[in-house]
């Protein structure tokens, strides 16, 4: 269990930090707790939730959050997030960590060469 | 910007952060942060808080055909957020007195060691 809580504590510090999030999380799921890569994303998702609701309110009781904007991108993103779910539940574990890692490449080089 | 325009980036900008989103489990900020930005020159301070609001219900969306197809772990997923939100709280709070871009470098260098081992 301490493992567990360890994990998410570490990668909440440093999401705490505006860095990855998921993308620092899922690894060390998948490494530290072996756990399956649909199960890694799933608990990613989940956790996700709670902590974006609170920051949401607080965001939009500072007026940052921009409805305009929000809006259309959601309804054209549901679209997305209706393609990418059924296509990852629909492949296996191992395929899908490395596709995984195919765009954990890319957002690991962009994080270095970013400004 | 022409209205036909603006629709055409928003739709680019919402398929691609809902595709990683589900396909991924994550990602959904680091592409939605720096495209509107980029694409529709919005804040950052703004663009931050609006990905939030545009992943959240994304999210949800993901999250149904995930646990539909028995990909959850409820008992996983309540340590790692206890722990994961300790740690948000403190992260937050340090954020301040350290250097964030050279942490983005080492955190790119471990993302990128740990996707070389995903990938092979």
């Amino acid at each position: 269990m301490w493992i567990a809580v360890t994990a998410g504590f570490i990668s909440g510090i440093i999401s705490g930090m505006g860095i990855g999030g998921g993308t620092v999380l899922i690894p060390i799921l998948v490494f530290v707790l072996r756990t399956n890569q649909h199960i890694a994303q799933s608990i990613n998702l989940l956790y996700f939730i709670p902590t974006a609701v609170i920051a949401l309110i607080v965001h939009i009781k500072n007026k940052n959050m921009d409805f305009k904007l929000a809006v259309p991108i959601v309804l054209f993103g549901i679209l997305g997030a209706l393609i990418g779910s059924r296509l990852a539940v629909s492949i296996s574990s191992a395929n899908l960590k490395k596709i995984f890692g195919m765009f954990l490449l890319c957002m690991g080089t962009y994080e270095i060469f970013r400004k | 910007m022409s209205t036909f325009k603006k629709y055409f980036k928003f739709s680019v900008i919402g398929i691609i952060t809902g595709l990683c989103n589900g396909l991924f489990g994550s990602g959904g900020g680091t592409v939605a942060v720096p495209a509107m930005e980029m694409m529709l020159h919005a804040e950052e301070h703004r663009a931050h808080a609006t990905a939030i609001g545009i992943i959240l219900p994304l999210t949800l969306v993901s999250i149904f055909f995930y646990v539909r197809n028995s990909f959850v772990d409820w008992n996983l997923t309540w340590q790692v957020a206890i722990g994961g939100i300790l740690g948000g709280y403190i992260g937050a709070r340090t954020l301040k007195r350290i250097s964030a871009r050279a942490l983005r470098k080492i955190f790119g260098i471990f993302m990128i060691i740990a996707a070389i081992r995903m990938v092979f």
